[in-house]
C-alpha cells in the first residue's frame, strides 16, 4: 500500500484517538474547538498548496472564507417569504433549493437550502478567484502580497460597512448544514461526536485529494513551476494556467471551510476577513515547513486549537506575529522537515543556511 | 527540407541591438551550431526561438508553421524542447521526477483527474516512469534515477537536463552551452551523445564556444558577431573564412 | 455641491493626502536603500503620534514630538539591527513575511501600552475649532502646520540626498550596493541610517497629525497600504511624485464621500492600487525598471 495512504491511516487513527481521549477524560467540550479547527485546517491545507507548492503568495485567504461563510449565512438567514408569491421564489421553493423552517415567533422561514447556499457560495468563491487570480499572479513578490492584501482587505471592508450583511455585528441565527436525514452540522452539544468526525472526514477527504494532486502530473508540474519557472515553460507547462488553477483551488477549499464552519457556529462576523487571519494562517503553513501538506495540518491542528480555547489569551495576534518572524527569521523552511536536526547543529556552530525559498 | 527558418530576426534591447536582421535555416536531420564571441547574441537568439522573448521584427517558422511570438509552452508543444546554459534542473526533486516533468506534452492527467487519482491517470503515470527510465537508460544515467537532481556532479547535470528534453520526443532539440563546464573527457562523452541524438532523428541546434565539439559534430555552423550574421556555412569553410576568424582573434590574423 | 463644501473636501484631501506622501517617502528611503518593502511602515506613524501624547503629559509640546521623533528613531535602528541586519541574502516572501511580523508585533505592543482608545496631540496653535480665512476658504490652522511641516521635510530630504555626503552615500547603495562597497562606502549602516531616516519622518508626521486624525494602536496598517498604494502610484522609489501622487489619492478619498457611504472610504485606496498593480505597475512616473524590484 502506497506510502502515503498509511500517513492518512495513520492521521485517522490520531483523530479517532483524541476523541477517545475525551470520552474517557470526560471532557468532551474540547470537541467543539476541535472540529472548528478541523474546518479552518481546510482552508490551511489548501494554502499550503499555493504558498508551498505553488510558491505563490496569499495575505489575504481569509477573504475567500468570509466570502464562502457571508453567502452561506446570508442565503440561508435572508426571509423571503414576502415574496412567496412570485414565480421565481415559487419555482425555486419546488425544486427545493429553497426550504421552509419554523422561526422563533411561531412563523414560517422561506430560505435557501443549506446545499443550495453552499452551492452558491462555492461558484461565486470560484469565480471571483477565476477572475481576479489572472491579474493578480501575473504579480510576483511585494505587488503580490500587496495585491492578495487589498483583496481580503476590500472583502473586510464590505462585510464591515454592509448593513445587509449585519455590518459590525455579522449575521447570526444560521441554520445547521443539512448532510444527511438525521446528520447535520450543527453547533449543538447532542450532535457533538457526529460533528467531529464529520468535520476531520471533511480533512481527511481533502488531504487524500491534495495527496493525490501533489503526486500527480499536475503536482509536479507545480513543483517545476515552483522550482525553476522558466524551466518548466520550456517543457510545454502552461504556468499561468496552472498558478491560476491552484488559485482557485485554494480559494474554494477556503471558501468550503467558511461555509461550513458558518453553519457549525450559527453565525459569521467580519473579523474573520481581517488581514490579521489571512497573517495567521499564512504563519501556520509557514512554520509547518511551506510545502508540507502534513506540516500545515499538524501545525494549525496545535495552533488553531489553542487559539480558540484562548491559551494565548489577548495576546492571540502577537503571538502568531511572533511565530511567523521567528520562523521566518531561523526556518524559513519550517519546521517540520527532515533536514531539522543538520539543520540545528549548523545553526548552532554557526554557518549559513541555504536559502532555497521562493 | 528546413525543420527551422529564421527570416530577418530582429531584437533590441534599450540601446542594443541584439540581434539584427539573421536568417538562417536548420535542415531536418542536420546538427548546426552557433558559434560567436561573447555578447554575440546568441543566448538571445535561443530565447527568441523558444519563445522567452518576442522578437521586434521577422519571422520564426518550425515545421511549415509559425512560431514567433508564441508562449513558450506553445513552443516547446509543438516540438523545440531546450536545456539552458546555466543548468536549470527542478530543486527538490529527483532525477527521475526532473525526466518525467520532460514527459509532461506526452500526457493528459490535469488537476481535476489528479486529484482523484482515476485509473487512467495511474496508468499514464506508469507509462511516464517507464518511458523516463528508458531515456535514462539511453543516457546511461538510470542508477541516478532516485538520486536529488541538484545534488549530483555538475557534468552529470547536464546529462540529465538533456534527458529532461530528450523526454518530451522533441523534433528540435536546442543545447545552449552543453560542454560549459565540462572537462575534456566529458566533453567527448557529450559530442558522442549529441551524434546518438542526431542519430535518433532529432534536428540538433546547439550553442557552443569549446571549438573542438563544434568542429567535430556539426554539419553547418552559423556565425553571430554583435547581432549580426556573419558567416553561415560548413565547418571546414568557416575555419577558412577570413571574417570569422577577423571577429574572433582581431584584424592582424585574419591578413594571415 | 456647494463651493465651500467643495473647498473643505480639497483641504481635506490635501491634509491626508500630505499624511500618505510622508509614508511613501518612508517606503522609498528603506526600498531604494535596500529593495526591502517595510510593512511597518505604517506603524512608525502610529508610534509617532502615540509616544507624543505620553510626552505630552509631562513635557512641552515642540520637546515631546522631538523626544518622541528619537524614540521612534531608535526603535526603528532596534528593528533593523535585530531583524533585518544578519540576514544573508533573503527571499522575498521572508522578507515580506518578517516585516509583516514586526509591524503584528509593534502594534500588538501598543496595544498593551496604550489601550484600544484613540489619542490625540492638542493643536499647535489654536483649537479643534479655529480657523483661518484663506481667501474665502476657512481652513484650521493644523492644516498649515501639517502641509508646511510636510513640505519642509521634502525639501530638507532633497537636499540632504543631493548636497550631502551621507545622502550620496544612500543614493550610491540604492543604485549598485556592491559598487558602493568597493568604494567604502559601508553598507549595512547605511541600511540601518535608512530605517531611521524612515521611522523619524514617519514619527514627525504621526505627531504633527494626529490633532486632526486621531492616532490609535491599529492605525498603522490602513496607513501602510496607503502609503504604499502613494508609493506606487507616483513610482517606486521616487518620492517627488510621492508628494504629488500622495495629494491625488488624498483629494480622491476625500471626494469619494460624496459618492460613496463612507464605510467604503478605506476601499478607494485598495481599488486603485489593484488597478495601478494589474495596469502600470511602474506609476504615474515611474520606468518599467524601477518596477523590477530589486534585490536586497
Amino acid at each position: 500500500m502506497k506510502a502515503r495512504y498509511l500517513q492518512v491511516l495513520a492521521f485517522v487513527a490520531l483523530v479517532s484517538a483524541i476523541q477517545l481521549l475525551t470520552r474517557v477524560t470526560d471532557s468532551a467540550y474540547h470537541l467543539t474547538q476541535l472540529t472548528m479547527t478541523a474546518y479552518y485546517s481546510v482552508l490551511i491545507i489548501g494554502l499550503c498548496m499555493l504558498v508551498g507548492y505553488a510558491g505563490q503568495i496569499s495575505l489575504g485567504h481569509a477573504g475567500f472564507f468570509c466570502i464562502g461563510g457571508y453567502i452561506a449565512a446570508f442565503l440561508t438567514t435572508h426571509d423571503l417569504s414576502m415574496h412567496k408569491g412570485k414565480p421565481l421564489v415559487a419555482l425555486l421553493s419546488k425544486t427545493g433549493i429553497l426550504a421552509s423552517r419554523p422561526d422563533l415567533y411561531g412563523g414560517n422561514l422561506l430560505t435557501f437550502h443549506s446545499w443550495a447556499a453552499c452551492v452558491v457560495a462555492m461558484l461565486t468563491a470560484l469565480v471571483i478567484a477565476w477572475v481576479i487570480g489572472g491579474p493578480v499572479l501575473k504579480l510576483k513578490g511585494h505587488y503580490l502580497a500587496m495585491a492578495t492584501l487589498g483583496f481580503g482587505t476590500i472583502v473586510y471592508r464590505i462585510a464591515l460597512g454592509t448593513t445587509l450583511l449585519g455590518a459590525a455585528d455579522g449575521i447570526s441565527d444560521v441554520p445547521p448544514f443539512w448532510v444527511l436525514p438525521g446528520i447535520e452540522i450543527s453547533g449543538n452539544a447532542s450532535v457533538r461526536v457526529m460533528n467531529y468526525y464529520i468535520a476531520w472526514g471533511l480533512v481527511t477527504a481533502g488531504v487524500v485529494l491534495l495527496l493525490n494532486l501533489i503526486h500527480s502530473r499536475a503536482g509536479r508540474g507545480l513543483a517545476a513551476i515552483h522550482g525553476a519557472e522558466d524551466a518548466a515553460e520550456a517543457m510545454g507547462i502552461p504556468t499561468a494556467r496552472y498558478k491560476l488553477n491552484t488559485f482557485v483551488l485554494s480559494a474554494v477549499f477556503a471558501a468550503l471551510a467558511g461555509v461550513l464552519l458558518t453553519h457549525y457556529n450559527g453565525g459569521i462576523g467580519p473579523s474573520e476577513a481581517s488581514v490579521m487571519k489571512s497573517v495567521r494562517y499564512l504563519a501556520i503553513v509557514a512554520i509547518g515547513g511551506m510545502a508540507n501538506l502534513w506540516g500545515s495540518l499538524f501545525m494549525s491542528l496545535v495552533l488553531n486549537y489553542l487559539s480558540l480555547r484562548g491559551y494565548f489569551g489577548t495576546y492571540d495576534d502577537a503571538v502568531f506575529g511572533c511565530i511567523l518572524i521567528l520562523i521566518m527569521l531561523f526556518a524559513p523552511e519550517g519546521l517540520i522537515r527532515r533536514s531539522i536536526l543538520k539543520d540545528l547543529k549548523r545553526f548552532v556552530s554557526g554557518g549559513v543556511a541555504e536559502e532555497t525559498g521562493p | 527540407m528546413s525543420l527551422l527558418s529564421v527570416q530577418d530576426l530582429s531584437k533590441r534591447f534599450g540601446g542594443l541591438q541584439a540581434v539584427d536582421n539573421v536568417s538562417f535555416v536548420v535542415p531536418q536531420g542536420a546538427i548546426k551550431a552557433l558559434i560567436g564571441p561573447n555578447g554575440a547574441g546568441k543566448t538571445t537568439l535561443f530565447n527568441l526561438i523558444s519563445g522567452v522573448l518576442r522578437p521586434d521584427s521577422g519571422s520564426i517558422s518550425f515545421n511549415g508553421g509559425t512560431v514567433q511570438g508564441l508562449m513558450p509552452h506553445e513552443i516547446a508543444a509543438k516540438g523545440i524542447a531546450r536545456t539552458f546554459q546555466h543548468i536549470r534542473l527542478f530543486p527538490k526533486m529527483t532525477v527521475l521526477e526532473n525526466i518525467m516533468v520532460g514527459r509532461h506534452l506526452h500526457s493528459r492527467a490535469g488537476f481535476i483527474s489528479g486529484m482523484l487519482n482515476l485509473p487512467f491517470t495511474r496508468r499514464e503515470q506508469k507509462e511516464v516512469a517507464a518511458k523516463s527510465r528508458a531515456v535514462m537508460e539511453f543516457l546511461g544515467i538510470a542508477a541516478l534515477a532516485d538520486a536529488e537532481a541538484t545534488s549530483l556532479a555538475y557534468g552529470q547535470q547536464r546529462v540529465v537536463e538533456l534527458g529532461r528534453a530528450l523526454a518530451s520526443e522533441p523534433k528540435l532539440l536546442l543545447l545552449d552551452e552543453p560542454a560549459a563546464g565540462l572537462n575534456m573527457r566529458e566533453t567527448v562523452e557529450m559530442s558522442a551523445l549529441i551524434g546518438r541524438i542526431r542519430d535518433l532523428g532529432i534536428t540538433v541546434f546547439l550553442v557552443e564556444h569549446d571549438m573542438s565539439l563544434v568542429m567535430n559534430i556539426s554539419e553547418e555552423i552559423l556565425v553571430l558577431s554583435y547581432g549580426q550574421k556573419i558567416a553561415d556555412d560548413k565547418p571546414l569553410a568557416i575555419q577558412k573564412n577570413s571574417e570569422v576568424i577577423k571577429v574572433y582573434l582581431g584584424e592582424d590574423n585574419a591578413a594571415n | 455641491m456647494n463651493i465651500d463644501l467643495f473647498f473643505q473636501y480639497v483641504v481635506a484631501g490635501i491634509t491626508y493626502g500630505t499624511v500618505y506622501a510622508i509614508v511613501a517617502i518612508g517606503f522609498n528611503i528603506i526600498y531604494n536603500a535596500t529593495g526591502i518593502i517595510n510593512f511597518a511602515q505604517g506603524e512608525f506613524v502610529m508610534l509617532g503620534g502615540m509616544t507624543a501624547v505620553t510626552f505630552h503629559s509631562f513635557l512641552p509640546l515642540p520637546l515631546a514630538i522631538i523626544v518622541a521623533v528619537m524614540v521612534v528613531t531608535i526603535i526603528g535602528a532596534l528593528i533593523e539591527v535585530l531583524f533585518i541586519r544578519w540576514l544573508h541574502k533573503p527571499s522575498v516572501l521572508r522578507m515580506i513575511i518578517i516585516t509583516i511580523g514586526i509591524s503584528i508585533l509593534i502594534r500588538e505592543t501598543a496595544l498593551h501600552i496604550w489601550g484600544e482608545g484613540v489619542q490625540a496631540l492638542p493643536y499647535f496653535t489654536g483649537t479643534s475649532v479655529s480657523a483661518l480665512n484663506l481667501g474665502g476658504v476657512f481652513v484650521s490652522p493644523q492644516v498649515i502646520w501639517v502641509v508646511g511641516i510636510g513640505a519642509i521635510v521634502v525639501v530638507l530630504l532633497n537636499v540632504f540626498f543631493n548636497y550631502t555626503i551621507l545622502g550620496r552615500q544612500l543614493r550610491a547603495c540604492s543604485a549598485n550596493r556592491d559598487a558602493a562597497r568597493l568604494c567604502g562606502i559601508n553598507a549595512k549602516n547605511v541600511v540601518t541610517f535608512s530605517f531611521m531616516l524612515s521611522a523619524a519622518i514617519g514619527a514627525l508626521g504621526g505627531s504633527i497629525v494626529s490633532p486632526i486624525t486621531y492616532v490609535q494602536y491599529d492605525s498603522g496598517t490602513p496607513l501602510a497600504i496607503k502609503g504604499f498604494t502613494v508609493a506606487i502610484l507616483g513610482g517606486l522609489g521616487n518620492s517627488t511624485a510621492a508628494v504629488g501622487a500622495g495629494m491625488i489619492l488624498g483629494v480622491l478619498e476625500s471626494f469619494s464621500i460624496a459618492v460613496l457611504p463612507a464605510a467604503y472610504k478605506d476601499v478607494i485606496a485598495i481599488v486603485i492600487l489593484l488597478c495601478i498593480l494589474f495596469i502600470r505597475p511602474s506609476g504615474i512616473f515611474g520606468s518599467t525598471e524601477a518596477a523590477r524590484l530589486k534585490e536586497f
